[in-house]
């Protein structure tokens, strides 16, 4: 909303100067974003001139050579090539140096060989019109020499606010001048909607008003003006709208736009000749129904739209724009004028479904009250009689058919000052409701529970009645506490901190994880991405995922390439190596920590109960949290030391440092994954969930993603999961410290295809309880093991806790795995 | 024989003095051999001490012992440091290039600086008693909406253009819907802060489709607007130094009232408005304030949508506040553009701290 300050002034003028204004107005929550210029550079150098003398420039046809009086000594010699300019007319003088509204300085000229000293104005060359056909005649008995500034708004500023969708009441001029009024307490103008011309009766003749549907349209009226004079408005309206941000367009159609901005309420001007059958029916729209609007576009509508029609189809969109069918124009010499009340939640669907927003849409759709709507006519009526030399035709059609009620709300003083954490005083709390326009209904004051002796401040109360315009938003006590705290000063509050009985803060044993998991990423050298949740369905393709995972999808994506959620989190991953790659930095370590989203197994039970009903707590999707991670290339070499290709056993080894922090028990199974090398993939598994996987890239995903030939090898953990395993694995005291373990080491020559993890099965199986650890430390392959051998060696930990093992005891033991060893094919190499 | 220990004094006064001398190993080792060896004097006097007279044998065999000994402990001492001199003498000639680099490197990657920023800010809300919880972000319609106090075709769902799953599934278009959740699911009081992603369709320079928000609520008997004034002030304090200040502005959101827009008082130019040089400060736009989130008394409504969980709006009231992580992310660092946060640029992540 551009509220001109010239316009804001005429009706509240504080004194403060723009600043203090918009800094005093948003901290009461009309937001001042931008105090904007509009006008003339600068007042000084635009006067008031009188042609005294306008002939043919001697070397020109289109140009005059005038000689001005402009209130200097002598007259001023100006070319001017308005073909309007005549001797005797008054108008407005820019001297040499008048800063102009684009802020250039006015110079002297030689046109043809002719000096101009001076300009002579047109409209849009003030910035107050944008006409430009001819200059601007003044009316004749302003003095020569007088400062412009005294009879035109020849420089204003203007207030852009950026409204609430509450105060419907501040998308009018007169609205933000109540605020500033309860705030300051500078007078107030009479509200520009309390005189009316004299109205004749409810009825206008050949004319009717039907409401087909009340749920669509609480209040319609309607008045006739005849005589209507079409024509330009007078500068200093045209200054107003444009200083609003309106384009003058015609006395009847700036009249309305006026009138809206200076009340909210929006009003339309039907040519009446042009309303067929002279009869107005409100009602939705049918199957079909079309209608050309006033921006030249064929609309079609929904059944739910709401329409003004004549007698014979649609003739306006309902609160958001008229239709060209009954559009005024230089013809017209009847004008039906429209103030109706619509349904908000219906106009906002209507303009979010076309789309179309206007400036009417935007207010209507904040709902406005039916009170609204008849004053805008009043103040209507007087201009059409004043600009337009119209008269008003019969009276004023009101269709109201549930006329609404004036609002009553409770105050009580106590709950006040209990919420807000400051008692603010009666007759502080009195006087600025008073000013917003709320009305004492009853009161049962401090000063009259004396008189009944009860003395309890508790019990004190005052009801108001809520005016019309601010009907939507203030509609309970907690409503009528905002509008004084508001006013008051939110920021005059005291500072206090919460009693926090009960209250521990902390981290959940979840985040606390997670953070672990991270950091232990960040010390292993990889640094942390962060993706967008949603991806291309391609992606999923060029992961091989195809059809049998669905994904979820957003109905209304921004693009396709955002369009459905990723079920894992490599791609992001993927998509940011390619992005680096394409950088020079194709060698990268990233991991990221982010929620992944599935389909619910089980649909969650509201479905379809609406959306009214609690889900108790439900989830709408199978959302988890992820820790995924993605190392490409080589991990760089030091000067001594040779670069590492992150392979399978590179990434796994920082999974293992991850999976440390997490203190989970856990081991890794061959596994398949679409993206995945499948003789290079692992289930991760720990107390036989499936946690997540680790892998190198499928060759046909790397070089989708432009990896080149670079090794790159990726895991991806369910923290969720993960986080339900670690507090289970929370360690109790075990001792290890009494008596020594004893370390042996030994090498298991088994056949190639026998993974590690069976080894150490077999092992554990023969080593019995005593035997806590055994883990593989090297890897030996070579002719004197035989053709398709492999020899593991293995470093075992035998410990008792309650005594110190001996030699034979830790023997015994050893027989029995080299017996163990033979069912796959093992044996114990010498 | 009387001179014998004469004698000895002075084999041991001799021998002091040439161990002390010596200057290596091998030096020590041959006096060692004169001295205490089996040809030597003192040597040849312990075993010659039978042919003494028997009154002799006494004294002169524990003076003999007494010079033994101390000969014996000096050439241990003196080997000792001889020992000692010649490995600091190798060491010193064993040097490195300290300068180098370690190896095999080890560096450390970085955090992002959303993450960074997100867990200073609940690290902040854990001092002042509030717990870290968090939701999903593919949420119901109810939730995100409906038990905000945003009914269906109100105008305040034309605030955050929401991204859609279906009729009733969206993402969530702030942090909020973890209000409604956690006040379900835990009786007051309740004090707690949510971080997280959220989504609105917007995209330019300061608005991306995904973003990260931090929600407050705290619940309780006598929980009022001055008390949320405190620990937005302490917030502010903790995350932006302790010369900020906190200024409430009067807002809307359907689901608090009253709303309050707050700013803190800029940090870049200590709310001057201006720089050093005199030229308008481009953080806070020459207004000394910048805005940092969006607060207020929590909705009597929404306390409607949970009184069967124990919040009845006539006996528990309370804040909640709602901040945008990326912001203050960006305000803090100086981040002029909101979407390098998300183009995962490695010379962008390796920017920021650790």
């Amino acid at each position: 909303m551009r509220v001109p300050l010239s316009w804001l002034r005429s009706y509240c003028d504080p004194g403060l100067s723009t600043g203090e204004l918009a800094e005093l107005i948003t901290g009461a929550g009309l937001e001042v974003a931008r105090i904007d210029r509009v006008g003339v550079g600068d007042p000084a150098g635009f006067v008031v001139g009188r042609v005294l003398d306008a002939g043919k420039h001697p070397d020109a046809d289109r140009l005059s050579v005038c000689s001005v009086d402009d209130g200097s000594a002598e007259p001023r010699t100006i070319v001017c090539g308005a073909p309007n300019v005549a001797a005797g007319q008054t108008v407005a003088v820019a001297r040499p140096g008048a800063v102009m509204p684009d802020g250039t300085k006015l110079g002297e000229a030689e046109l043809r060989g002719v000096r101009s000293s001076g300009m002579i104005l047109a409209e849009d060359e003030l910035g107050i019109g944008e006409d430009h056909a001819g200059i601007m005649v003044l009316p004749g008995e302003l003095a020569p020499g007088t400062p412009l500034a005294e009879h035109l708004p020849i420089v204003d500023e203007v207030l852009e606010l950026e409204v609430n969708p509450n105060r419907p009441d501040a998308l009018g001029v007169y609205g933000v001048a109540r605020d500033v009024h309860a705030l300051t307490g500078a007078p107030l103008a009479e509200d520009p909607t309390a005189g009316d011309i004299e109205p004749e009766g409810g009825a206008i003749e050949d004319v009717s008003v039907e409401i087909v549907d009340p749920e669509i349209c609480l209040r319609f009226t309607a008045r006739v003006f005849e005589g209507v004079q079409m024509g330009e408005s007078p500068p200093w309206l045209k200054q107003r709208l444009m200083a609003a941000g309106q384009r003058p367009i015609s006395n009847v159609v700036d009249i309305t736009n006026y009138v809206m901005l200076a009340t909210a309420q929006p009003l339309h001007a039907f040519d009446l000749d042009k309303v067929r059958g002279g009869r107005i029916v409100v009602r939705r729209a049918k199957p079909g129904e079309t209608m050309v609007t006033l921006d030249d576009a064929e609309r079609a509508f929904d059944p739910e739209t709401a329409l003004v029609c004549d007698a014979e189809g649609p003739s306006g969109i309902a609160g958001i724009m008229g239709g060209q069918v009954s559009e005024v124009s230089e013809g017209t010499t009847r004008v039906l004028m429209e103030a109706a009340t619509w349904v908000g939640s219906n106009i906002l669907r209507t303009s979010k479904r076309l789309p179309l927003r206007t400036e009417a849409s935007g207010r209507f759709e904040k709902q406005l009250h039916p009170e609204q709507a008849i004053g805008a006519q009043r103040l209507a009526a007087r201009l059409m009689v004043e600009l337009c030399g119209a008269r008003m035709a019969g009276g004023t059609i009101d269709e109201y058919p549930r006329p609404s009620a004036a609002r009553h709300v409770t105050l009580r003083p106590v709950r006040m000052a209990g919420l807000l954490g400051e008692e603010i005083p009666g007759d502080e709390t009195a006087g600025i409701l008073d000013r917003l326009g709320f009305e004492v209904e009853s009161e049962v004051s401090a000063d009259s529970l004396l008189m009944g002796r009860h003395h309890d401040v508790a019990l004190e109360e005052w009801t108001y009645e809520v005016p019309a315009w601010r009907d939507s938003d203030v509609q309970r006590e907690a409503d009528l506490i905002e509008e004084v705290a508001r006013v008051h000063g939110l920021d005059r509050l005291p500072t206090t901190l919460p009693a926090r009985r009960e209250a521990v803060g902390g981290l959940t044993g979840h985040a606390g994880l997670r953070r672990r998991l991270e950091d232990a990423l960040r010390d292993r050298g990889l640094s942390e991405a962060l993706s967008y949740s949603f991806i291309a369905p391609t992606a999923l393709d060029r992961l091989r995922l195809g059809d049998s995972d669905p994904a979820l999808a957003i109905a209304n994506p921004l693009s396709t390439d955002q369009s459905v959620m990723r079920p894992l989190l490599l791609p992001g991953l993927l998509d940011a190596a390619r992005h680096n790659a394409a950088h020079d930095r194709a060698d990268l370590a990233l991991f990221e920590s982010a929620h992944v989203y599935r389909p619910s197994a089980v649909p969650p039970p509201m479905s379809g109960a609406g959306p009214q009903t609690s889900p108790r707590g439900t989830r709408p999707s199978d959302e988890h949290h992820h820790l995924g991670a993605l190392m490409v290339g080589t991990i760089e070499g030091g000067w001594r030391s040779l670069p590492v290709r992150t392979d399978f056993f590179a990434v796994r080894a920082v999974l293992e440092s991850v999976l440390a922090a997490a203190g989970v028990e856990w081991r890794a199974e061959p596994a398949l994954r679409p993206y995945l090398h499948p003789g290079r993939t692992a289930a991760i598994l720990a107390s036989d969930r499936e946690i997540g996987w680790l892998g190198e890239l499928h060759p046909l995903v790397a070089r989708d993603w432009e990896l080149g030939e670079r090794p790159a090898a990726a895991f991806e953990l369910d923290v969720d999961v993960l986080a339900v395993l670690a507090e289970e694995a929370e360690a109790g005291f075990r001792d290890l410290t009494s008596f020594p373990a004893v370390l042996q080491d030994i090498a298991v020559v088994v056949p190639d295809g026998v993974p590690a993890s069976r080894v150490q099965e077999v092992v554990f199986q023969g080593g019995g309880e005593l035997l806590r650890a055994a883990g593989v430390f090297d890897l030996f392959h070579g002719e004197q093991l035989g053709e398709g051998h492999k020899s593991l060696a293995l470093r075992l930990e035998f410990r008792a806790p309650d005594r110190t093992l001996t030699d034979d005891e830790v023997a015994g033991h050893r027989s029995a795995i080299e017996a163990a060893l033979v069912q796959i094919g093992g044996k114990l190499r010498a | 024989m009387a001179d014998v220990p004469a004698r000895l004094e002075g084999i041991r006064a001799e021998a002091e003095a040439a161990i002390a001398n010596a200057g290596t190993a091998a030096e020590l080792e041959e006096l060692r051999v004169l001295y205490t060896g089996r040809r030597a004097e003192l040597t040849q006097t312990l075993r010659s001490i039978g042919e003494l007279a028997p009154d002799q044998r006494g004294p002169v065999g524990k003076a003999a012992n007494v010079v033994k000994q101390a000969l014996e402990a000096k050439l241990a001492k003196r080997s000792e440091a001889l020992e000692g001199y010649e490995l600091e003498r190798g060491l010193a000639e064993d040097t490195v290039d300290v300068t180098l680099p370690g190896d095999p490197p080890r560096p450390a990657g970085h955090l992002h600086l959303v993450t960074q920023t997100r867990r200073e800010m609940e690290d902040i809300f854990v001092g002042l008693g509030f717990k870290v919880v968090e939701g999903p972000e593919v949420e119901f319609d109810y939730y995100n909406f409906t038990a905000l106090n945003h009914p269906p075709d109100h105008p305040a769902r034309m605030l955050q253009d929401t991204f859609y799953l279906s009729e009733e599934v969206l993402l969530r278009t702030h942090t909020s819907p973890m209000q409604v959740r956690s006040m379900e699911a835990q009786e007051p009081p309740i004090y707690i802060v949510v971080p997280g992603r959220v989504y609105r369709r917007d995209s330019d320079a300061t608005h991306t489709p995904m973003f990260h928000q931090l929600e407050g609520l705290a619940i309780d008997e006598d929980i009022t607007l001055a008390d949320l004034r405190g620990v937005l002030l302490s917030f502010a304090r903790a995350m932006f130094g302790p010369e900020r200040e906190v200024r409430l502005r009067s807002g809307y959101f359907p689901f608090t009232e009253p709303s309050v827009e707050v700013d803190v008082s800029c940090f870049a130019c200590e709310a001057r408005g201006y720089l050093a040089d005199g030229s308008r400060c481009g953080l806070c736009k020459g207004t000394a304030w910048i805005e940092i989130l969006g607060a207020g008394m929590v909705d009597p409504n929404v306390l409607g949508f949970v009184t069967d969980s124990g919040y009845d709006p006539e006996r528990v009231q309370g804040f909640a506040f709602g901040m945008g992580i990326d912001r203050i992310a960006m305000l803090k660092h100086g981040v002029p553009d909101l979407r390098l946060m998300f183009e995962n640029d490695i010379r962008f992540l390796e920017q920021f701290g650790s």
